[in-house]
Formats: C-alpha cells, structure tokens, sequence
C-alpha cells in the first residue's frame, strides 16, 4: 500500500496508476477490479464502460503533460479523483494543468500529484491545486515522508494568487510604507 | 529605493531556512545530484570549475550602502576578496564553499538580498533602465512596476518549472536602456491619448544560440492588467513551449514555429478568462509600491555649476573623466557618475571588497547612499551635485574607479568566460585584457569615440555578443579556442543582431583583428559618425576585406621570420 500526503497529513492509499506499455491498445486494455487512475486515452476510449465506476469513486483519470485538461471538461461532474503525471519533477506543464483544472474548469474532486514528485515541490503543488500528493512508490522512507511535511508550508505569505489562495498580497493584507 | 516589509523580509528568511534544509539534505546523500541541481539554480548556486558560483540578485540594478558593504563582507569572508557584476544586473562571487551558501544567503537576508530565481528554468530576476528616476528622457519611471513583476515573479507556483528560462525587462524612458527587444518580455511603458499609462509588450526576443528580436504581441496592454497579461504568456509558454530539446526551449522559438499571430491568439484566448481577475493591479498598490521610489531631497541648484565648468576647463583628465563618464540628470544642478570597471587589465565586471566599501561610503557621501548596476557591468551613482564632481572624482581616482572609457571601446562588456564558466568555450577575459592593452592611449580611444565591443565565451551569449558594435564569440574547433567575430550588431532602440565576418581568430590576432576594424573605420567615418553607424552606411564588405587582408599579410610575414 503506498502513502500519500492528502490534506497535510500521511494516509495510506490503495489506489493503483495504469500506466500503458507501448503495445497496449487503450481501447483494448482491461481495467482489472480495484481502484484504478487509468490514463485519458484509456479514459476515452472506454468511457461507457468505466462511467459506472467513476461515478461510484473507485475509478479516476491521469493526464499527462501534453494533454490538454478540456478534454475532461463533460466528465469533471462525474469524476472523484483526477491525476497529474510529472514524467520528470523538472517538467512543470502539471502545474499548469492543475491551475486550469481548478481555477478555469472549476473541477471540484480530489486532484492528485503523481509520478517524478519531490517534497521540494510540495508547496508548489499545493498552491496549484493539487490536495493529494502521491510520492514514486520507496522514494521516501517513512521518517522522511513525515519530515518531508514540512516542505508543505515552506512560505507562510506567498505574493501572488494561485489556486489555494487566488487574492495576491495586495488583496489579502494592507501592507504600509515605512520610511 | 524599495524597503522591505515584513511580508518581504519573512519570504526571504523562509527562502534561506528552505535553502539549508535542501543543501543539508544534498550533504547527506538525501537529495540526489540532479534533484538537487534544479533547486540550487533556483538560489542561484552553480557548481563551477573552481568552486560552486553564486549568483546573487540586484533587481533592477538598484543596491544601497549596506548592501554593498555586505557584498564587501562576503567578498572577504567566504571568497577570494572581490566579486563580478554580470550583464543581468546581477552580482557573482567565483569561489564560495557550498557548505557556506547558507551562511552567504543569511547574510545577504539581513540587508535585503537574496539569490532568488538568478538561475534555473523560471523567471529570472527582473531588469530595467540604470539611470531610472534620473534620466531626462524618462516619461515613467519603470522600477515601482519591475518591483511588482518581481514580487509577482517570486516563487509563482505554476511558472517555477519552465522548459527554460525566462527573462523580463522594463523600459520607461525614450531611448531603451534596458535591452527590452532581446528578453523573453519585455515591458515597453507607454501613454494612451488620454495619458494613462499601459505597456507596449515585446515577447520572444533573446540571444543565445538563436538569437532573435522580440515581436511586438500587444500595442497597449493597460497597467491593471500587465501581470495578468504576463500570465497568459506564461502559461501558455509553459504548456506548449519544446521541453525535448534544450536548445528549442526558449519561448522566442515557439513565437517563430506558431508566428507571432497565432501567438497572440493563444495568449490573447487565456488572457481573456484572466482579465480583471484577482490579480488586476489596483491604485493602492500600485501607490504604495511607487511610495519607495518617490525621488530623494534634491536642493535647489543653479542647471550648470560654474566651478565644475571651470574644473572641467582647467584639468584636462578631468575634463575627459567629464566627458565620458558623467551624465546628465533631469534635475537642474545634478549628474549622474558612472565608475567604470574596466581599467586596463581588470576582468570587466569586476570589483574588489576594498572598492565595495570604498563605493559605499562615495554613495552615502554624493549620492544619497544608493548605487546603480549597468548591464554594461559598471556601477552609476545617480544623484551628485555638479559642484562635488570634482572631489568626487578625486576620490574615485584613487579607488582605480575613474577610467574615463564609458561607452570607448575599452568598455568592454564580457561574461567570465573559460576561466571562470563550465559551459565556456573559449576565455573572454584575457582577450578583453588584450584588446584593452592595445587601445591604452586615451586619446586615441577617445578619437575612435562610442563604440561597444562585447565579447562571449560560449554561445551562451552571457556577454551579449550579438547586439555588440563588434561582438566576439568563443568557439571550440577540435578542442582549441578560436574566436568568431560579428559586427553592426547594437542594443537600445536600433536593436540589431551583428553578422560574422567571416572565419574565426585565434586568441592572439584578437587585438589585430580590432584594430583592422578600427582602422577601415577611421578611414571611412564622416565627421561625428560613430563606427555602428559607418558600418551601416558603408556595410561589412570593406572591414571583412581589411580584416582577412592584414590577417594575410601577418601571416606572411611570420612565415618569413620562421624561413629567416
């Protein structure tokens, strides 16, 4: 079972992430029993099929840094659970995808971080959108996953909006001039 | 100048405790060594041929006393005992510890600073005009808007993991002095008819491996929604600019593949759900922002003080330091000094901890305690009466800050090159030394006038070879330094990209090279016509002949030497 950060805190989580070989067909592949993250392809392809499961929150959907987040736009009522791949940690589209998720699509179910993710991101996720961070199955240890919390609140007063806090500064505070 | 808050100074403290945690972390084997590469960058921190480099922000070019005597105190401490302005209006020290970064960043906290988003694949330090608030052709004063595109730039969670990096200028005078049409954005401030101000916007300009002049994407965007406007740049940028190629991942490169139209299409799409959305500028910021940069008490003077004129007309090294290094100021009675840091046999950029201090006390002294820093890697002292140009000039004789070459061919702008930079190809700085050796005699070099000769070690273009007068780019050819020479290449408002003339130099014909050029030039010029200008007029054809004529003509008679 692998853990997660969801809401600032340590769960376990029993959530698999179906990741296509280069042969799979997304039409074709089987979505075995369970809850699955199944790519937007698969997603796609079947969405007859795994409407049912979406909507009962056991199945959810990954996009990946080039796809394009309105594509979910007629499924966002129906899904519970949506992903963000970072195939590298370095690869920042994911935070753009969230920020359009979240603050243009207006999805309202749990937006989860996954693949290359790094606790010197965290903050980042968070400001983004994201509430579930999913670390690469044996990249932290346990004590450093709980260490690893603190990267959450790395800055107390960002300047700019994002999602978590979409008032800048300047709307949130009354910052004076001192001489 | 901008004072920190205690919104300010808890980000910055926060960024150093991040910081140590990371190279803590890094030390012990926790963080892996290309996890940890991206972050370090992000503060600044290279690892270098010497040691680890640290490259330190000074946005929009302004420093005050303290700050420069911290940088003095660092310089001594933690380093060899100078440090290096760059082109970026930013400040290097060469031989740090890594272990000491955390300490060096503390430090630099304590006085406002910080290494933020100097390096990396997001939005670099901001950069403007040196002269801002002072100069006479100012219509608005573009640093109240570079501090908000800084505070708004600062640790943006969506834009801290771009395909490459990015770099926003700010221009609020006639003449660009802040190279805007060769950024990433650049920020052009203008007034409608009705006198409000707004941004004209530059995007997809850069130098580097394919250097390119920025497009112009909006004609008007009004200032409540320039950060917004900025976003949509951004974001799209960042979801579709190249990630599997290094070298197509600058946005100039998606602005040339889409073309500018569909560009502004897309940018002009996502600007439209971001308009008048919670980041819209308001009044009261703006206000306070502005608040920082309200200019300083200024007396009532006479517009020419007539000791200085009589200084100027009785002492001739002064009259020359007068010429080429003081500058006018919009108020009556005032100037603004540059000190070059470009004497003969100094690597251009560089400065001593002793000549840190000494800087700083001249400012508190002349100039209300603050300091400039050029792209052209000299520092400027803004505001100085006229009447103490005098003895101001005396005492930066003695700090080796007086040479009077602002502008001359002897201002060399150069990146640290081979001696220094990982990534160099080739040396800039013995070449820069060589060519200043050779053009030592100061009236000489004043009779050739404004010229600017910019000199890379890789391309990179960290020295801005392509918008130099003469640009000089290092290259590698079978593991040896040659040299590659450009010319009619110009910065500001006639922004132009420079063009090869043809085969590459070895290190030693570099000075020979220059002063072939030189030569077709002073033949050719008419009277009062700067060398970019000749070259334009007359084109490249008659200085590449020269320049491959004398380079054969050498080589002969070296050949005749070795056959005796």
């Amino acid at each position: 079972m692998a853990e997660i950060i969801k809401h600032g805190a340590i769960h376990a989580d029993d959530w698999e992430v179906l990741r296509l070989a280069e042969d799979d067909e997304a039409g074709k592949v089987e979505v075995a029993h369970g809850r699955w993250i199944v790519p937007l392809a698969v997603w796609q392809a079947q969405r007859d099929k795994l409407a049912a499961r979406a909507e009962a929150g056991v199945l959810g959907v990954w996009l990946a840094g080039g796809d394009d987040p309105a594509q979910l736009a007629d499924d966002l009522v129906r899904l519970q659970l949506i992903a963000v791949d970072f195939p590298k940690f370095a690869d920042g589209r994911g935070y753009s995808i969230a920020t359009l998720l979240r603050a243009r699509l207006g999805y309202g179910g749990e937006l989860r971080a996954i693949g290359n993710v790094l606790r010197d991101q965290f903050f980042f996720y968070i400001r983004c959108g994201f509430d579930v961070i999913q670390p690469q199955p044996g990249k932290y240890s346990a004590e450093q996953l709980q260490s690893a919390l603190a990267s959450l609140k790395d800055f107390s007063e960002p300047y700019q909006g994002a999602v978590d806090r979409a008032e800048p500064l300047f709307r949130r505070v009354s910052r004076e001039v001192r001489a | 100048m901008y004072q920190y808050d205690e919104y300010d100074q808890r980000l910055v403290d926060e960024r150093v405790a991040q910081f140590r945690d990371q190279t803590r972390r890094y030390l012990a084997g926790e963080l892996g060594e290309d996890e940890f590469r991206p972050l370090r960058l992000q503060n600044g921190v290279y690892i270098q041929r010497h040691a680890p480099m640290l490259r330190i922000a000074i946005p929009y070019g302004n420093l005050r006393a303290a700050q420069l005597r911290k940088l003095a105190h660092i310089a001594r401490t933690y380093d060899r005992g100078y440090a290096h302005f760059t082109t970026r209006q930013n400040v290097q020290f060469n031989w740090p510890a890594l272990e000491d970064v955390p300490e060096i960043l503390a430090e630099l906290a304590t006085v406002q600073m910080h290494a933020i988003q100097t390096s990396g694949n997001c939005i670099r330090n901001v950069t403007s005009d040196p002269f801002a608030g002072v100069a006479g052709d100012e219509h608005t004063d573009p640093r109240p808007w570079a501090e908000l595109v800084r505070q708004w730039s600062t640790f943006h969670p969506e834009f801290a993991f771009l395909p490459r990096k990015f770099k926003i200028a700010v221009n609020g005078a006639t003449e660009d002095r802040a190279v805007i049409q060769v950024h990433d954005i650049g920020l052009d401030l203008k007034r409608d008819e009705a006198g409000n101000i707004g941004f004209r916007v530059l995007v997809g300009g850069g130098l580097g491996r394919t250097p390119i002049i920025g497009d112009e994407i909006a004609a008007f965007v009004p200032w409540q929604h320039v950060l917004s406007y900025c976003e949509a740049i951004l974001r799209v940028y960042n979801l579709h600019g190249r990630r599997d190629n290094l070298y197509k991942a600058r946005i100039k490169i998606l602005v040339k593949a889409l073309g500018i139209e569909e560009f502004r299409r897309q940018v002009d799409a996502e600007f439209a759900h971001l308009k008048d959305g919670p980041a819209t500028l308001t009044e009261a910021e703006v206000a306070r922002v502005a608040q920082h940069f309200v200019d300083p008490e200024y007396a009532a003077l006479p517009a020419t003080d007539a000791g200085y004129e009589a200084k100027k007309a009785e002492n001739k090294p002064f009259a020359a330091w007068a010429k080429r290094n003081v500058r006018a100021h919009k108020r009556p009675g005032y100037a603004s000094v540059v000190l070059s840091l470009k004497p003969t046999g100094v690597a251009p950029g560089d400065i001593t901890a002793e000549q840190l201090d000494r800087v700083a006390e001249l400012s508190e002294r002349y100039s209300f305690g603050e300091v400039r820093v050029t792209h052209e890697q000299n520092l400027v002292l803004a505001d100085v009466r006229q009447s103490e140009l005098f003895e101001l000039w005396q005492q930066v004789r003695d700090a080796r800050l007086s040479t009077p070459n602002i502008g001359l061919l002897t201002d060399i702008i150069a990146c640290p090159g081979g001696d220094f930079c990982n990534l160099a190809n080739a040396k800039s700085i013995p070449i820069a030394n060589a060519i200043q050796a050779r053009f030592d005699n100061l009236d000489y070099l004043h009779d050739i006038g404004e010229i600017e000769l910019n000199i890379s070690g890789c391309m990179n273009a960290c020295g801005h070879h392509h918008v130099g007068h003469i640009g000089v780019l290092g290259v590698d050819k079978n593991g040896e330094e040659w040299y590659q020479v450009t010319i009619g290449g110009d910065q500001g408002n006639h922004t132009a990209l420079g063009k090869v003339i043809g085969p590459s130099f070895a290190a030693h014909e570099m000075p020979d090279v220059v002063e072939s050029l030189i030569g077709v030039y002073l033949e050719l010029r008419h009277a009062d016509e700067r060398f970019i200008d000749t070259v334009r007029r007359v084109g490249a054809e008659p200085f590449k002949t020269r320049v491959y004529a004398d380079r054969a003509a050498r080589l002969e008679d070296e050949r005749k030497v070795v056959n005796g």
